[in-house]
């Protein structure tokens, strides 16, 4: 066990540095902008004193990179400085946004990943019959659709024709788990159809890709059901690859949702962001940015930590 | 077969053909081939690798594999027919009353679970078994195979057990519900010869112990003749002969045969180091070398190989063998010691190397098949190393690839544009040899380079080394686990056991006694054409006294 906590420790230092080179680059990404924040903030129709004033309230007469170690300071205590629209400060404005958009997708998530994955051992067992390529041509339209559209279509049918569900993501915080669960029930099936697709296609050709393992043809010769010869002998060697395309999904779940909280005017972190943009509220996409990146840096650590795990030559070592 | 002739038959396949799908055409690879066998009885499949001896061991369990599919004839065992029978009927019949022994136990074992898990599956699965009875039994049946700790073995992970012992395990797991019949699919191919023997005399115990019925499948006569009461050729799915071993050693009936039984007959005359102040092309002074975090692999190596002159190096897998080629090359740089070309020091990494040190020392490796990329021209996969050491351009390029070609015996018409894939395994491994010549070298390793291919094609390939050997001058480091080929091609072996050199000299003096007693365990662990070889050998060294417990 002591190699794979060494392995987990050098991943997660690894990540660190990830993390800090992505710190980097959307810091200086803002410097980038022509003029500096204040003239992006304030347009081109400011006056000098005003942009003046500005810059020394930001503090931008300071090298940039006095600024950006100050920033990097205080994003890791979680202080991420004050909105340049309204002054209140960051932290407190994205907290309860990622809170929705986590829930969101941890709602998406918990449907579509053993939906995804059992679908994808169907599909395996049943290959080339006519549930496999059904499942993977409803599954490959799902994916290829935009999500605003499917996101229009399921309020069309499940919201505005059938009345079975809201078609507006709101919610307040007085709400019951199952009043939140009904309120966000579309867009979060909208998640579940745009991932699906990747992690069943992902688990049936992983899968597949070892029916041709000496080992398996062991397991037919021992009389070993179909069934089993997928479920107890393939999968167990298939983790790595799906685990891997199910962390990026996951990933995309919370860094990919802008669009489906716009169709379903729901409050989480991808509104805000897209808000802050329309409104160069520069310390809030720089926060944005720099969760989505941890968050990214995160999943894929616990992917090659997962794959790890699921690996007997790593978990027993000789 | 007269031993035999009072049993029923448990086994027979009439008119058998088998179709393989190639080039989007059902093309024949079985040609309608008969088997009878009875109870106990053991039968011998040989040929060579596309003889369909796999096929017919599958067939035997009702089973087609992929892209294959019966086509004609009947396979009845124990008065059931396969042929028509449902794949549920095929499926009870598997594991229960026919198992298989795969080429591979270390492929052939699921990575993910241990062995005794795996070996309980079928007991539990047909019910004949509780949980603890099976786990109990398969202690007892590794006991029997003379597998270490046989009562805590079971629980480890494939991954955990060495070759031989896998390979006694999945023979013990193939007798978990005490078959009728055991399919054995080449199962001592992929071990050493010293391994061999236990696996050997294990899968001869216990097969004689429970009466099973056997098809051993193998192209290695040697092996076959100590395994089977009666044996059956087959060349490109069609039955050569079939006969008692015994006859079958003494007085085979067809060329095809003889010819297989001949092979081993290329002998070339032992060279002597030059007499004259000439210098080692190579020499590997006291060497130490490690792989990452690992243990020492190599451990003080030393020998020379003057130009002309082939050096077999022999061991078993894991004594350092090929690590000592990878220091040669400067693909592992060494912890200690250096590799002198005509007494040069050559820098320990291959990237410090000037052109023509690189030059000096080309490989043919064991496997054509992943040694050559598929995607690549046989004219571009000769022609990068003439353009890269040589500069050759344009038509002398060209001119120089079909020079190449020429030299080993393919036509530079019909190869010039081909790709791997579609070489048979012969005349890949000869285009890996060209590809080591483009260079011009002095001085080329041979990592098994006949190990992977038939009899026949093996010692063509070994002619043609000679022959190569002879018109330029060139000196050998042939790797190899076989001692045939060393016989048949070395002047001077070097012995390898653990990362050591254990014994070198001139071929003739390593093949007289005295020996180093671990030369002493290889030499006599290479099967003999001799039915009773076996059973002699293991008389002589004691049943307790084989294999691993050999080892010195």
């Amino acid at each position: 066990m002591g190699d794979i906590l060494g392995l987990v420790a050098k991943r997660l230092g690894l990540g660190l540095v990830t993390l800090l080179v992505v710190s980097v680059l959307i810091f200086f990404a803002v410097e980038l902008l022509p003029g500096d924040i204040a003239q992006a903030v304030l347009g081109q129709m400011a006056t000098e004193e005003t942009l003046a004033r500005l810059r020394e309230e930001l503090g931008l007469e300071r090298p940039a990179v006095v600024r950006y170690f100050d920033w990097l300071a205080g994003a890791v205590t979680g202080d991420f400085g004050t909105s340049l629209i309204d002054g209140e400060p960051v932290t407190a404005k994205i907290t309860d946004r990622f809170v929705s958009t986590l829930f969101l997708a941890a709602y998406a998530a918990v449907i579509a990943v053993p939906f995804a994955i059992t679908l994808g051992i169907v599909v395996a067992l049943l290959r080339n019959s006519i549930f496999d390529r059904v499942a993977n041509v409803v599954t490959l339209t799902s994916i290829s659709s935009p999500e605003f559209f499917l996101g229009y279509i399921l309020i069309l049918y499940l919201a505005v024709k059938w009345s079975m569900f809201p078609a507006i993501a709101s919610i307040s915080s007085g709400m019951t788990f199952l009043e939140l669960l009904e309120r966000t029930f579309l867009p979060a099936l909208t998640l579940v159809l745009v991932v699906t697709a990747h992690m069943m296609r992902m688990t049936r050709a992983a899968i597949i890709n070892l029916l041709a393992s000496p080992y398996i043809e062991m397991a037919r010769l021992k009389g070993a059901p179909p069934w089993k010869v997928i479920v107890r002998h393939a999968l167990p060697n298939a983790w790595a690859p799906i685990i891997n395309v199910v962390a990026l999904n996951l990933a995309y779940l919370v860094t990919g949702v802008v669009l489906v909280e716009v169709v379903f005017v729901y409050p989480g972190i991808g509104q805000l962001l897209v808000d802050a943009v329309a409104k160069r509220d520069f310390p809030i996409v720089q926060a944005c940015c720099l969760i989505f990146a941890a968050t990214f840096i995160l999943l894929n650590l616990a992917a090659d930590v997962g794959a790890i795990l699921t690996n007997p030559r790593l978990r027993h070592p000789k | 077969m007269s031993k035999f002739h009072n049993k029923g038959v448990l086994l027979e396949i009439r008119g058998l053909k088998i179709d393989g799908y190639s080039d989007e055409t059902w093309v024949p690879i079985i040609k309608g081939v008969d088997l009878t066998l009875r109870r106990g009885e053991v039968l011998g499949l040989i040929g060579e690798s596309g003889a369909g001896k796999s096929t017919i061991g599958a067939a035997a369990m009702g089973y087609a594999r992929d892209g294959t599919r019966i086509s004609e004839g009947s396979i009845e065992f124990d008065g059931m027919e396969l042929t028509t029978a449902t794949s549920a009927e095929k499926r009870a019949l598997r594991g229960s009353r026919i198992a298989y022994v795969a080429q591979s136990a270390a492929a052939s074992f699921n990575p993910a679970h241990k062995l005794i898990d795996q070996h309980t599956e079928a007991p539990l699965h047909y019910r004949i078994k509780k949980r603890m009875e099976a786990q109990e039994d398969a202690m007892e049946l590794y006991e029997r195979l003379r597998l270490p700790n046989p009562r805590e073995i079971g629980f480890r992970y494939p991954h955990q057990v060495s070759g031989g012992q896998l390979q006694r395990a999945m023979t013990a797991m193939a007798m978990s519900c005490r078959p009728d019949l055991i399919i054995f699919d080449e199962p001592t191919t992929a071990l050493d010869v010293t391994t061999q023997i236990e696996v050997l005399a294990a899968i001869r115990d216990i097969v004689d112990q429970f009466n099973t019925a056997a098809v051993y499948i193998t192209h290695d006569l040697a092996v076959v003749a100590q395994m089977a009461d009666a044996i059956k050729v087959l060349l490109k799915g069609e039955e050569v002969e079939h006969a008692s071993t015994e006859k079958m050693l003494d007085a085979p009936e067809e060329d095809y045969t003889k010819s297989l039984w001949a092979v081993r007959s290329f002998k070339r005359p032992q060279k002597s180091r030059p007499e004259d102040e000439s210098k080692p092309v190579i020499s590997v002074q006291g060497v130490d070398a490690a792989y990452t975090g690992g243990a020492k692999v190599l451990d003080d190596v030393s020998f020379d190989i003057y130009p002309g002159m082939t050096v077999a190096v022999v061991g078993e897998s894991g004594s350092g063998k090929s690590t000592a080629a990878r220091v040669i090359t400067g693909l592992l740089p060494p912890m200690k010691g250096e590799v002198l070309c005509r007494d040069e020091a050559l820098p320990p990494r291959y990237q410090d190397r000037t052109r023509d040190q690189l030059r000096q020392a080309q490989m043919i490796y064991q496997m054509a098949d992943t040694a050559l990329n598929p995607k690549s021209r046989i004219s571009d996969i000769i022609g990068r190393p003439a353009q890269f050491y040589s500069g050759l351009k344009g038509q002398a390029l060209k001119q120089r690839v079909d020079e190449l070609l020429d030299l080993i015996e393919l036509d530079p018409a019909s190869f010039y544009n081909r790709f791997p894939p579609e070489l048979s395994g012969g005349q890949k491994q000869r285009v890996g040899i060209a590809r080591a010549l483009a260079a011009e070298p002095e001085f080329i390793i041979c990592d098994e380079v006949t190990s992977a291919l038939d009899q026949l094609v093996a010692e063509g390939i070994l002619k043609l080394l000679d022959r190569l050997q002879q018109e330029l001058g060139l000196a050998y480091m042939f790797i190899t686990h076989d001692l045939a080929t060393v016989r048949s091609i070395a002047d001077e072996v070097v012995v390898m056991q653990n990362g050591k050199v254990v014994e070198q000299g001139a071929k003739d003096e390593m093949f007289t006694p005295p020996h180093h007693p671990y030369t002493d365990l290889l030499l006599s662990s290479v099967p003999e054409m001799d039915p009773n070889w076996l059973t002699t050998l293991l008389e002589e060294r004691g049943v307790d006294n084989i294999g691993e417990a050999a080892r010195v």
